[in-house]
């Protein structure tokens, strides 16, 4: 090799693998985690290296196994939207609204489309708060920490919005079974027009420091690459699988709460690999807001709730004047209102995934299983196979960009 | 500079006169020691999300000289839980505790690290404190950035007022000793 | 998009499988289901996957469950399919004895499988034979019981600040 062609040659110097002496062929076992600051959670790899080079890596996953499947089989159907904040707590009211839209599926309960489109703004915030901190979190580990500061004062003020409508900042607990809790209020209005007219410009400043930043490139470009074909092998959804190149959407492809009055685009990737995972994120980012101003522009009028008094809890003041809404309202609180028999799987788009519901009912107060297919539980399994080959701080970076969350993994 | 606003922390009580300050040095250590806490964030579940908050541009957890996470166990003086502690974490959490230096302090934020919360089920540990020593407890589920913030100065205060050999006391040993902690 | 019905997928099983192997054929809100015996799991997915027209290619989802009313079918395995170029799904459940709960694994033909199995293994005891690493998933390895089936408390044993007067048991 001439002299010339070492200097061009961006990998000479970087392979440090002794080729003689006593340390050839010598693997180190590394333990990342499960208290690893990268690691964005409780995950344990135990990855065997040679040099800087992953040669295999071991996933130990359940550190925060809270047995969500077994309480779920011991409570009220009303009493579960508290579990599924905790599962992805990135993005609650999507987990809220799937499990309510299951259990009305079974109840055969119709929600209003008012109440349909309030949900899909929410669920379209959700997904906005949750790509906001995978893909800032992304520019973190790749040395951004700027980009975090700015966006996530939107993330921020996306909690203020949930707030209006439940009360809460993160576990939101949204809704009811057969439509929402309450009402847009004027002042929840006043603030997703804030934020569809201000956002994109945060948005856009993020995006000007990091899509064409060489240094980020160069981190995450070809990175933790996985094809269509183990992708669906894998079971991979949601963003992680577009970013691959399969166009899956649970939104288009199965609609559910009036998403086909919506006119939206799904981004897909070519490679797969984080930097496409991250742009596709941005791509769904300013697709929601899309969805978000259409949904608002067309917001129909009429009831913000099914008229389910069976399973809709009646208004307070309702309670204190009116003789029946105080039993329905003692026998949902108290969880003594049977569900029909039957089985149920309806699926949502999650923040990265399809987020299933797989709920058999016999009948009782309580679902007889209900089984959640967690995207993220799925496709963290293609971990070991992605990073092989790459460096640790690939690992890092790869793991970041999948937007694994703890809570809904382990569930 | 003349109108920027800048808070200076207040000296301890002390005798002072011309040129000379003169306290006791356990409050000097404990005022120093208050304000640059180095917390280690043991951030498991939503609770960690909320601390996210607490931590990025809105709440600022800087202003009280905590912006300095240590992710290093040896460094931190603060173990901030947050999040559910399965039963398969407890070890883990005894095991950063122990890596920990003198002076140290717990903050258990949320209902599942204080009591386990919502989840009483076979698999998660019904509050920290049957591992560890805890100072400071946060009830929410997920308690807000403020109530985080509140627990942390409550920590703050513990450090100002605590002699600076709290190890040394009886009382300390003794509850380390139904740890079983050396 | 659906040019696939529920009824094409029956006719397809039951000429490769013969009547008697398909059978606790339903719909529920549009999802065909169908039970089968074990010993066709196996080749009853690879027939499905390399089906040209049904290409159920995509493993939804799997997880176990537990019966302990029917004698000798207390647990079941269900396999959520989903064929994404017709956009239909099926799910096909099978049942054990739990005595011998022994079913084949299916990672040969799907990677996702893996950690599914792990977990029916872990919450039911289901043991996936060929299954490259059956181990405990979520739970400690070192626990004695599988906790999802139905005789085990949900609760934790170890707190004793609940009275069970107070709770009205």
């Amino acid at each position: 090799m001439s002299e010339v062609a070492l200097v061009n040659n961006p990998n000479v110097g970087l392979d440090r693998t002794p080729k003689s002496g006593p340390y050839v062929n010598e693997l180190t076992t590394l333990n990342l985690g499960p208290t690893h600051p990268a690691t964005h959670g409780i995950f344990q790899n135990i990855l065997t290296m040679d040099g800087e080079t992953i040669v295999d890596a071991e996933q130990t996953v359940g550190y925060i196994h809270r047995a969500f499947e077994k309480i779920a089989e011991r409570r009220p159907f009303y009493q579960i939207t508290t579990l599924t904040d905790r599962m992805n707590y990135c993005s609650a009211p999507i987990n809220n609204m799937g499990w309510h839209m299951t259990v009305e599926k079974l109840l055969g309960i119709e929600v209003p489309k008012r109440a349909q489109y309030i949900r899909v703004i929410m669920m379209e915030l959700a997904r906005l708060a949750d790509h906001i901190i995978c893909n800032s979190i992304l520019a973190v580990d790749t040395g951004a920490l700027t980009g975090f500061l700015y966006v996530y004062q939107w993330r921020e003020f996306i909690y203020e919005i949930y707030e209006e409508l439940c009360g809460a900042r993160l576990t939101t607990n949204m809704g009811r079974f057969g439509g929402m809790e309450r009402d847009l209020s004027p002042v929840a209005m006043e603030k997703i027009k804030k934020i569809l007219a201000e956002l994109p410009a945060a948005l856009k400043e993020f995006e000007s420091m990091v899509v064409r930043n060489r240094i980020f490139m160069d981190r995450t470009q070809n990175v933790g690459a996985i094809s269509a074909e183990r992708a669906l092998n894998y079971g991979f959804t949601g963003p992680n699988l577009r970013a691959a190149g399969v166009d899956y959407d649970v939104r288009s492809l199965n609609p559910y709460s009036s998403y086909e009055d919506f006119d939206f685009e799904i981004p897909v990737g070519t490679k797969g690999d984080t930097y496409d995972r991250f742009l596709v994120r941005e791509e769904e980012m300013w697709q929601s807001l899309r969805i978000i101003q259409q949904a608002m522009d067309n917001l129909p009028e009429g009831p913000y709730h099914a008229d389910a008094p069976h399973y809709y809890l009646p208004a307070k003041q309702e309670v204190y004047r009116n003789m029946e809404a105080l039993i329905y309202h003692f026998k949902i609180v108290m969880g003594e209102i049977d569900a029909p028999v039957g089985e149920v799987y309806h699926s949502v788009e999650g923040g990265n995934g399809e987020l299933g519901f797989y709920l058999v009912s016999d009948g009782g107060r309580t679902p007889y299983r209900l089984k959640f297919r967690r995207p993220g539980y799925i496709y963290y399994q293609a971990f070991p196979e992605m990073i092989k080959g790459s460096t640790l701080s690939d690992a890092i970076v790869t793991m970041s960009s999948m937007n694994v969350i703890a809570g809904e993994l382990d569930t | 500079m003349s109108d920027a606003k800048i808070n200076i922390v207040e000296a301890p009580a002390g005798l002072e006169g011309q040129g000379f300050f003169a306290t006791s040095l356990d409050s000097l250590v404990g005022m120093a020691r208050a304000n640059s806490l180095w917390p280690l964030p043991f951030a498991t579940s939503c609770c960690g999300i909320e601390f996210m908050s607490t931590m990025a541009s809105h709440y600022d957890i800087g202003r009280f000289g905590a912006e300095r996470l240590s992710f290093s166990a040896r460094q931190a003086d603060v173990l901030m839980v947050m999040g559910t502690i399965a039963k398969k974490m407890a070890p883990v959490v005894k095991q950063v505790y122990l890596q920990m230096a003198e002076p140290r302090w717990v903050l258990s934020v949320g209902a599942c690290a204080c009591s386990g919360g919502i989840f009483d089920t076979y698999s998660v540990l019904q509050g920290i404190d049957r591992v560890i020593p805890v100072d400071v407890y946060v009830p929410g589920c997920p308690p807000r950035p403020e109530q985080i913030l509140d627990g942390f100065m409550q920590i703050q205060e513990l450090a100002k007022n605590e002699s600076i050999r709290r190890r040394n006391q009886p009382e300390y040993k003794a509850l380390l000793e139904s740890y079983g902690i050396e | 998009m659906e040019n696939v019905s529920n009824q094409q997928i029956i006719d397809a099983l039951q000429g490769q499988f013969g009547e008697e192997a398909i059978y606790g054929i339903a719909e529920s809100h549009g999802i065909l289901q169908v039970t089968t015996e074990v010993e066709h799991i196996v080749p009853m997915l690879h027939f499905l996957y390399q089906h040209p027209v049904l290409k159920f290619q995509f493993l939804t989802d799997l997880g176990g469950i537990h019966f302990p009313e029917a004698k000798g079918q207390e647990l079941g395995v269900i396999y959520h399919l989903h064929s994404l170029e017709n956009n239909v799904r099926l799910w096909i459940k099978i049942y054990v004895p739990i005595e011998k709960p022994e079913v084949p694994t299916v990672t040969g033909l799907f990677a996702t499988a893996n950690w599914m199995e792990r977990e029916a293994f872990d919450f039911y005891g289901i043991i996936f034979e060929g299954h490259p690493n059956l181990i405990r998933i979520l739970n400690v390895e070192d626990m004695d019981y599988h906790p999802m089936r139905k005789e085990y408390p949900l609760e934790d044993a170890t707190r004793d600040d609940k009275i069970d007067e107070l709770f009205g048991r």
